[in-house]
């Protein structure tokens, strides 16, 4: 009973991260129409320059750093995604992301080497201990900013203004623009929002029970992919809940390793892909994503 | 349809007046690329060797992403399903070191294409997702199969030979070994070895994978792809079934992969699970975007820059400024990273300012396209491509559907 406890607050821990970079990583797709599988590196560059810098900054002056420093990447990524033609269709642009996290990751590999770097957090090793379930920390901590950034998040999107021109540009563009809304500015936003949220989570993937920051890290967040896709991309809601799953999956995986052990070692990896992919063979459109339909 | 009579008219004449030249440009280059193993250290005709991997590889990713509009950056698992498959096939059950290995120990011409045939079946089993999907959101589905590649090459230990890989079992071709043979071979007075020899079969595959993929995309399948890229909806109305066509391109395309892999597993002669990782797929990526979207020729291009790049840095890194060799403890970039660097920001420059790849800047294109002018639209990529039309640029988009109207 304590292991299933353990392990179901692991996957919504471990969900939680997923879901910081699955939101950003579906803020993009509305905003640009593009998926953008440089989101992997932006989030190593967020860890690596909290790594850099928490010695001379500190821990919370690193990772805002980082917040802004990944942010400016993605802006950048942003600005050079606008000038790609997509005559050739309309899989061109998420080929360009392809393209800018070649770059990214080349880079950050090389600087970070064969490395494992600490991110200085303020957690360390500690656990905690709630009704008899010993939990790490970093954890619940990792819960508990996830649920924060999320839930302003989805009030923002639900009641400022922001919130409200960007459901009325994802839903339409143009009607949108002709209302006064500035699509550059309001793309931008959603790319400078997603390169914050990754740097705040790869803090978490860094953190105990986690090593530290090494060039793979970038790799793990792919996990939040099959998230994204599986609650169906350009749905906020699809996308939480989509973490959730891949998160209680692969802690299932995890935490129940022995009595999976015919199935090989190291199945936690490859978990959230065959959720995904049995989830789209029944659900093209993911869970909560609206089915297509075209007007003629 | 009534395509049949428009392309006897246009083929009749472009053919004549432009394909002439070409025509005996293309045969003065198939000659040149007989001499190679009678002059190049083996250093070179194993990079030549993998070129003709990625130009394969190449040339079935571009049917799927530059024809068919699909993305995959799955294909490293057809790779692998190649690779694997060949050794497996062709080898002997046998004991190597600690591990057992099975195998089926059957003839290896019989075995190479059983392989390929093995990654037809793996990319047709995909179909449900890949008939369904679209674009990018298969883009992102592949990605499973990369997972599911590596974890399967590393537990399915006797089969694959775990982490540390298996050894290749060589080609023979008619009693005549494709490897390093103690037979004495020898042409002109160069002995020929396992290199050499490999050389002309990877020609043969290059050449047979690049004429199919040509008629493929001549004939009614490439303009039924072409149109379901454009447009799904007019596709569908003139009576292309979108998902029937998309399963089918991506399995051709995984079959392409498969080849690619076993000639691989023929040149590297030892096969391991950590080559075919995402990376790889990536970089295929980005030969064809560089080369080209959805030119056959592109993706050869591209395939050639993307895989000899890395190897000519490499060789030449104590000539070049900044460049280093791998594992020097001097300052600067690794040969292997500067040459990432180089297609990476050739592929976003690619992109950005020359959409159709190498193959757009012949002729004075790249003039154009570095003005920023509007580019006329490629004619569709595999007939005889001829200087801009005229009428080629006024209509965006459509260019396969073009031909249709008279």
């Amino acid at each position: 009973m304590n292991t299933l406890a353990q392990t179901l607050f692991n996957g919504m821990a471990l969900g939680s991260v997923y879901a910081l970079v699955a939101l950003g990583f579906c803020l993009v797709f509305k905003a640009s129409g593009a998926v953008n599988f440089a989101h992997g590196s932006l989030l190593l560059l967020g860890g690596y320059l909290v790594a850099v810098l928490h010695e001379p900054l500190g821990f919370a002056g690193a990772l805002a750093v980082a917040a802004a420093g990944t942010a400016a990447a993605a802006a950048v990524e942003a600005l050079v995604l606008r000038r790609v033609a997509r005559a050739n269709g309309p899989a061109v642009p998420t080929i360009l992301t392809i393209g800018v996290d070649i770059l990214l990751l080349t880079e950050l590999a090389r600087r970070i080497g064969g490395d494992v770097l600490g991110t200085g957090d303020p957690w360390g090793a500690e656990v905690l201990t709630i009704g008899g379930v010993t939990v790490a920390q970093a954890r619940f901590y990792s819960l508990l900013a996830a649920a924060l950034l999320v839930g302003a998040f989805l009030a923002a999107f639900r009641w400022t203004g922001w919130g409200l021109s960007m459901r009325a540009y994802s839903s339409d563009a143009e009607a949108a623009a002709l209302m006064g809304v500035r699509g550059d500015r309001l793309r931008m936003s959603a790319w400078l929002l997603a390169g914050a949220l990754a740097a705040v989570a790869a803090v978490f993937l860094a953190a105990f029970p986690g090593t530290g920051i090494d060039r793979t890290t970038g790799q793990i967040a792919l996990a939040a992919f099959p998230a994204a896709v599986l609650g169906g991309l350009g749905s906020v809601g699809g996308a939480l809940l989509g973490s959730v799953v891949v998160g209680m999956a692969e802690a299932l995986a995890t935490g129940y390793q022995q009595q999976l052990s015919g199935l090989g070692s190291g199945l936690a990896e490859v978990v959230p892909y065959a959720v995904m992919v049995l989830i789209l063979i029944v659900r093209p459109q993911g869970l909560l994503g609206a089915k297509e339909s075209t007007r003629v | 349809m009534s395509d049949r009579s428009a392309k006897a008219h246009t083929s009749v004449t472009d053919r004549v007046r432009a394909l002439g030249p070409r025509r005996i440009a293309a045969l003065a280059g198939c000659l040149l690329l007989l001499a190679p193993p009678l002059y190049l250290s083996s250093f070179w005709l194993q990079t030549g060797l993998f070129a003709m991997v990625a130009v394969i590889a190449a040339i079935g990713l571009n049917l799927l992403v530059g024809t068919a509009g699909q993305l995959s950056l799955g294909h490293a698992f057809f790779l692998a399903v190649g690779a694997y498959g060949y050794t497996w096939l062709a080898d002997d059950t046998h004991r190597s070191g600690t591990a057992d290995l099975s195998g089926l120990g059957l003839p290896p011409l019989l075995a190479f294409v059983a392989a390929v045939l093995l990654a037809g079946v793996a990319g047709a089993a995909f179909s449900p997702l890949s008939g369904r999907l679209r674009g990018m959101y298969l883009g992102v589905a592949t990605l499973a199969l990369i997972f599911f590649g590596h974890h399967a090459m590393l537990n399915a230990e006797s089969y694959t030979g775990g982490f540390n890989g298996r050894t290749v079992p060589e080609m023979e071709i008619l009693g005549l070994s494709l490897g390093d043979a103690d037979d004495g071979l020898a042409v002109l007075g160069v002995p020929f070895g396992g290199l050499e020899r490999l050389w002309y079969f990877g020609l043969v595959l290059v050449a047979v994978a690049a004429l199919a993929a040509r008629n493929l995309l001549k004939g009614r399948p490439g303009r039924a792809l072409g149109a379901l890229r454009d447009s799904e909806v007019a596709a569908a109305v003139m009576g292309v079934p979108a998902a029937r066509y998309r399963a089918a391109a991506f399995t051709v395309s995984s079959m392409y992969a498969g080849a690619a892999g076993a000639l691989l597993a023929l040149a590297a002669q030892r096969v391991v699970p950590d080559y075919f990782s995402l990376l790889l797929s990536m970089d295929m990526l980005a030969m064809i975007v560089i080369g080209g979207l959805g030119s056959v020729a592109g993706a050869a291009a591209g395939a050639v820059f993307v895989s000899v790049l890395p190897q000519l840095l490499a060789h030449y890194s104590d000539a070049l400024p900044l460049v280093v060799s791998a594992g020097s403890a001097e300052p600067g970039l690794g040969s292997a990273d500067a040459a990432r660097f180089l297609y990476g920001a050739a592929l976003v420059l690619t992109l950005v300012f020359a959409p159709g790849g190498l193959v757009s800047l012949r002729g004075g294109r790249a003039a154009r396209a570095l003005r920023g002018l509007p580019r006329p639209r490629r004619p569709a990529p595999t007939l005889p491509s001829t200087s801009p039309q005229p009428s080629a640029g006024a209509t965006t988009g459509g260019d396969t559907l073009k031909e249709h109207t008279p």
